[in-house]
């Protein structure tokens, strides 16, 4: 039972990476009908500019002579990563795929892989082949409730994924954006007729997945500090799984299957050796779509008026 | 003259749907485009509201604007010209209220928008009673009307409808027309296009006969209701 309730609490942990980035993908698909293979890669450069921004922090205060709080840098660099990494969404949205609206999905699909291949690659150009540490923020500590080995960093890393969907469910369902990106989601050609500026929408869109891969990002590296430029590769491949599973566009869908993928991997690994981990989890998430071809929250239809 | 349509060219592919197409509306009024299917109808509406680009060379204006330097929430938002869209295309995962909220996204006047909202549940009270329901799951006759609703909420000055008539029972139309006269009484101007051509002459003041993508008639809508062609052609003889 300790053992069972010791893996449940890894994977919640586990299964809030794979959620958040998986937010950003059914966003993009659900809203702009768009696959945006770039989103794995957007998550690992969420990851870096973490590095950077706490980094910074760190060599700021040492230089002003002040000792800050490991948590109060750890929250700035959350908040300020996902801000810039919200701007680079926006970019790629601006620069590789808004000049293909209107194009065939393929062309689109691979603009999306190109883009990924350059983060990769731009990334290894800018910062060399070393793995890179990410900086100690906090102290771990570690309780044991009942025999349950529950660290710090997991509790916040579940509780700042928890926090960052409920205000996404609440963006999207109290704000006028959000209202504005549920019609995209419905009916994208007639947004414009409400007055609604979709390339606005758009960017907000893409803005939003990237904040909250760059959130995971970081998360991920207060809990396995060590980044490589293609960490975001099987990052980004799972969390399209659980956006599809999800079903198209649903929140409530990418979320739940995100923490059903952690949840899987984790009590695979619990029984069998690790090494056969994916083989056999993603093996039961194929038989899952087959008897749900449009995920947990999908709707059968999508075909859609298009003009 | 309060919009103006000069020359207008649409093509899809190599489909030519609109070949010089030139009219005008004046403002108050209540115009109509006739024609079969596929004569071009619902494509001038889409040029006009910039769901489509028109060829080098087409004009439209509004109120001495060239309307083409506009995005298509713009034409919305800022020159007040709405469209209810062929099929009436609710976000049916939306609620009434809602689709009626999204239709001001753009609109900061916030008195004004409680104002028309209120405008709105007078006209359609059984909008009012179904507000918090979901849009997809209302009947024909209803969607028309939040269809009308929500173009109300958005642009006043101008609305185009594509064919309002579409689906409902001949009592349901005229509740719908009625509507339309009242929106209109109070200043919006109005440009239907309608395959049901009996209907939209008795309700317009001026009337257009479009075929093939050429305007081929045109009068007060009360001489085109007596015209030997279009009692022939539109009005089943």
């Amino acid at each position: 039972m300790v053992f069972f309730l010791q893996n449940v609490v890894n994977a919640l942990q586990w299964g809030s990476f794979y959620a958040l980035i998986a937010l950003g993908y059914s966003m993009v698909y659900g809203i702009l009908m768009l696959f945006n293979f770039a989103h794995g890669d957007i998550f690992m450069v969420g990851a870096y500019i973490g590095f950077g921004v706490a980094t910074g922090l760190l060599a700021l205060s040492s230089a002003a002579g002040v000792a800050l709080p490991g948590w109060f840098v750890l929250v700035l660099t959350i908040l300020l990563s996902m801000v810039l990494t919200a701007l680079v969404g926006v970019t790629v949205e601006r620069v590789g795929y808004r000049p293909l609206r209107g194009a065939p999905r393929a062309s689109a699909a691979i603009t999306g892989l190109m883009i990924g291949i350059i983060l990769e690659t731009g990334n290894l150009a800018l910062l060399g082949a070393r793995r890179i540490s990410f900086p100690s923020l906090i102290e771990t500590a570690t309780y044991n409730v009942g025999g349950v080995y529950v660290t710090n960093k997991k509790i916040m890393i579940v509780v700042v994924s928890v926090l960052l969907m409920i205000a996404l469910h609440q963006f999207i369902h109290r704000t006028r954006w959000g209202m504005a990106m549920r019609a995209m989601a419905f009916d994208y050609v007639v947004v414009p007729l409400m007055g609604v500026p979709i390339n606005t929408i758009a960017a907000m869109t893409f803005a939003i997945g990237s904040a909250l891969a760059a959130a995971a990002g970081i998360l991920f590296g207060v809990a396995y500090p060590v980044l490589d430029p293609y960490m975001g590769i099987v990052f980004g491949w799972k969390a399209f799984v659980a956006a599809i599973l999800g079903g198209r566009g649903s929140i409530l869908g990418a979320t739940l299957a995100g923490f059903l993928l952690g949840f899987i991997e984790i009590f695979v690994a619990m029984v069998f050796p690790s090494t056969l981990r994916d083989l056999i989890a993603y093996s039961i998430i194929l038989v899952i779509l087959t008897f749900r071809p449009h995920g947990f929250f999908g709707e059968p239809h999508s075909a859609r008026l298009r003009l | 003259m309060q919009l103006s349509v000069e020359n207008l060219h649409v093509s899809y592919g190599n489909i030519r749907a609109l070949q010089g197409v030139s009219f005008e509306v004046d403002e108050g009024e209540i115009v109509c485009i006739i024609g079969a299917n596929g004569a071009g109808k619902s494509t001038t509406l889409r040029a006009i509201s910039r769901m489509v680009d028109p060829e080098p060379g087409s004009r439209i204006t509004f109120q001495g604007e060239n309307l083409l330097d506009s995005p298509p929430d713009r034409v919305v938002s800022r020159l007040g010209i709405s469209h209810v869209p062929e099929g009436r295309r609710l976000f049916g995962n939306l609620t009434v209220l809602e689709n009626l909220k999204l239709a001001t996204f753009a609109r900061k006047d916030r008195d004004a928008i409680a104002r028309d909202l209120e405008r709105v549940f007078a006209i359609f009270p059984r909008l009012a009673e179904r507000k918090e329901q979901k849009s997809g799951t209302m009947s024909g006759g209803e969607q028309q009307m939040l269809a009308i609703g929500r173009a109300f909420m958005s642009g006043r000055k101008v609305m185009l409808l594509d064919e309002p008539s579409m689906g409902l029972a001949p009592l349901l139309m005229r509740t719908v027309f009625d509507s339309l006269r009242e929106i209109n009484q109070e200043g919006t101007t109005i440009l239907l296009v309608e395959q049901n051509a009996r209907m939209a002459l008795q309700f317009s003041q001026r009337g257009y006969v479009l075929e093939h993508g050429h305007l081929v008639l045109q009068g007060p809508s009360r001489d085109l209701l007596d015209d030997p062609e279009v009692k022939k052609t539109y009005l089943g003889g």
